[in-house]
């Protein structure tokens, strides 16, 4: 049977007397996109750290792959892309260069190198800056090569840590759009994150960490399912404007509706009761008012509201 | 449960295997020595070189009747008066934040993230900046054969040139190991440059005067006695063994003051730098391997 391809057991970490990470224990296994959220200082990065080798552990282990980092660090990150805390790359290198030298010390073979190469700038959309030295180059576009330099040997296990933290909105959205197509090759990609959207655009489970303690890690439905007690909240956009008044009375009368939020007029928060039998009464209803619906999507402040439900019982 | 096993699983074989460490030093290297040739600061240092080499030229040509009355004059001041400095120029600016900068600049976290041993990264770095600063003292060898073969009509370099140059590379690779020992104790470059500067430039040549005449014992273990071989190889009679001892009688404030000076021995000299590379080094890789990317 193939190991977890992260592992961690009683992971600490202290700085002298401040105790950044405290007996982590989680097994992440298979291909899918887990979200490592919490809020600054958390211990996420701290985690990510000690997962690359960059940090050592005070007590505890982990394993990538099955092969123990801090015993076989080079064994440990042969299979796997890292990306930790924006680095900095050679400034006088152009992106191709680079991405050659990872190529060489990562053992990609010369004659797949140049198209590796290709696919991955193509992939984080920096093709047209092959040539360019990276010194020159914005934050945004360096943190998509560092993101190809991750890419280069197409690893199985890809560890981003914030990926698109410090970007502008445009360089986000990028990132996030990139990490998202990743998803459709097959590898785990761990990526912690304190933007809680982030996480639901594109995770497939979430692991909460909060004072250096794990919280919970579960799939995005079961975390929303179980620390909503019964509630849920859709958000709902209209073909057309409904009318202020009259149209929140038309949506609070549905069944099971405990709350109405207008985010503008043609998007409607929906809070309701009931679980997924609930869901289900309450989206024939919506069609049934025959208000021109057009979409209807889980809130991402189900999410929210586990975080600050979760964190702030923490405090 | 994972195994925490001593040996680490086999990978499968259609998986990518990272090249042996040598082999990614030498990668490694030869990356970071593209670094530096595009870098402003061996421009820097190749207008330092020069700036040194027209010094020394136009001293030489201005005191030519006591400066250049033989090779072994001519070569005596002219590599011993400046192989010392190109050296020590040289490795600060390429190796004083070679380790601090790695933390400072972030460039470690790029590194990092791969299938390396910090040693790797170390050696990497250590041959870069030797190869680099080996390029600075061609430079300087190349200003003094040229004005060799001006004074001494082409050919005639005395084998004491040979011994001198094999002695600088020992000292470079003693002053480097050194550099990069003071810049894995930092994490700020500037600090590594200024240590490795004082140092360098004064501090082991007044702990050397101390020693001699405090301690009054031959200050064998300060590498700026042993580099003095770089110089004093071509002063006749040549000691290739160990220290020449010269006691002298001078007369300082209306009394004799007798006086010890030590004279390092070739092989003697030779031999501190060599220490001097290998346990900076051990000493730097283990600060290293240990340093944390906080």
């Amino acid at each position: 049977m193939a190991p977890p391809s992260i592992e961690t057991q009683g992971l600490t970490k202290r700085f002298g007397r401040f105790t950044a990470l405290q007996d982590l224990s989680l097994k992440i296994e298979g291909t899918k996109c887990v979200g490592f959220l919490g809020p600054n200082g958390a211990g996420k990065t701290t985690t990510l750290k000690l997962l690359a080798d960059m940090i050592f552990p005070t007590r505890g282990a982990c394993w990538i792959n099955g092969i123990s980092v801090q015993e076989h660090r080079r064994g440990a990150l042969t299979d796997a892309g890292v990306l930790i805390e924006s680095p900095e790359i050679y400034p006088s290198l152009t992106p191709n260069e680079a991405l050659e030298m990872v190529a060489d010390l990562r053992g990609v073979p010369p004659a797949d190198r140049r198209d590796r190469i290709r696919t991955v700038l193509g992939e984080v959309k920096m093709d047209d800056w092959a040539n360019q030295k990276v010194g020159r180059f914005s934050k945004g576009m360096k943190q998509r090569i560092n993101i190809a330099a991750a890419l280069v040997h197409d690893p199985d296990v890809l560890i981003l840590d914030e990926p698109s933290t410090g970007l502008d909105p445009r360089g986000m959205a990028e990132v996030r759009a990139i990490v998202r197509d990743l998803k459709k090759s097959r590898r785990l990609i761990f990526m912690s994150s304190h933007i809680l959207s982030e996480v639901v655009d594109v995770c497939d489970e979430v692991a909460l960490i909060d004072k250096g303690k794990l919280l919970f890690h579960d799939t995005l439905d079961n975390v929303t399912r179980r620390f909503a007690e019964g509630h849920g909240s859709v958000d709902v956009t209209l073909a057309r404007p409904l009318d202020g008044g009259d149209g929140r009375a038309k949506l609070a009368a549905l069944p099971g509706v405990s709350d109405v939020t207008d985010l503008d007029p043609k998007r409607w928060r929906l809070k309701f009761t009931g679980g997924v039998d609930g869901q289900e009464r309450l989206l024939e209803a919506l069609v049934a008012l025959r208000i021109g619906v057009v979409s209807v999507a889980e809130s991402e402040s189900a999410l929210e509201e586990v975080y600050l439900s979760q964190i702030s019982r923490g405090d | 449960m994972a195994a925490a096993t001593t040996d680490p699983p086999a990978l499968p074989a259609t998986r990518l295997r990272p090249p042996a460490s040598l082999e990614q030093a030498t990668h490694l290297a030869r990356y970071q020595l593209r670094e530096y040739l595009r870098s402003l600061r061996f421009l820097v240092m190749v207008g330092i070189v020069l700036a040194i080499g027209a010094i020394l030229t136009t001293l030489v040509a201005h005191f030519r009747g006591s400066l250049a009355t033989s090779p072994i004059a001519f070569y005596g001041s002219f590599w011993g008066g400046g192989a010392n400095g190109v050296i020590v120029l040289s490795a600060v600016i390429f190796g004083g934040d070679a380790i601090a900068g790695e933390f400072q600049n972030k460039t470690g976290y790029f590194l990092m993230g791969l299938p390396l041993r910090r040693s790797t990264v170390y050696v990497g770095k250590f041959v870069a900046a030797f190869l680099a600063a080996t390029a600075m003292m061609l430079l300087f060898l190349a200003i003094l054969v040229g004005n060799g073969a001006y004074y001494f009509h082409g050919g005639l370099f005395p084998w004491q040139l040979g011994v001198a140059i094999v002695l600088a590379f020992a000292y470079l690779g003693a002053v480097l190991g050194a550099t990069f020992l003071f810049s894995s104790l930092f994490k700020t470059s500037v600090y590594g440059f200024v240590l490795t500067l004082v140092m360098f430039l004064i501090g082991f040549t007044i702990l050397q005067d101390l020693i001699v005449g405090l301690v009054k014992i031959q200050p064998w273990m300060i590498i700026s006695y042993a580099s003095s071989t770089i110089g004093s190889v071509f002063s006749p009679p040549v000691n290739w063994g160990l220290a020449a001892t010269v006691t002298q009688e001078r007369a300082f404030m209306g009394g004799p003051v007798v006086g010890t000076t030590y004279v390092p021995g070739i092989a003697e000299g030779l031999v501190i730098m060599l220490v001097y590379l290998v346990v900076t080094a051990i000493a730097g890789l283990w600060l290293f391997e240990r340093e944390e990317f906080t």
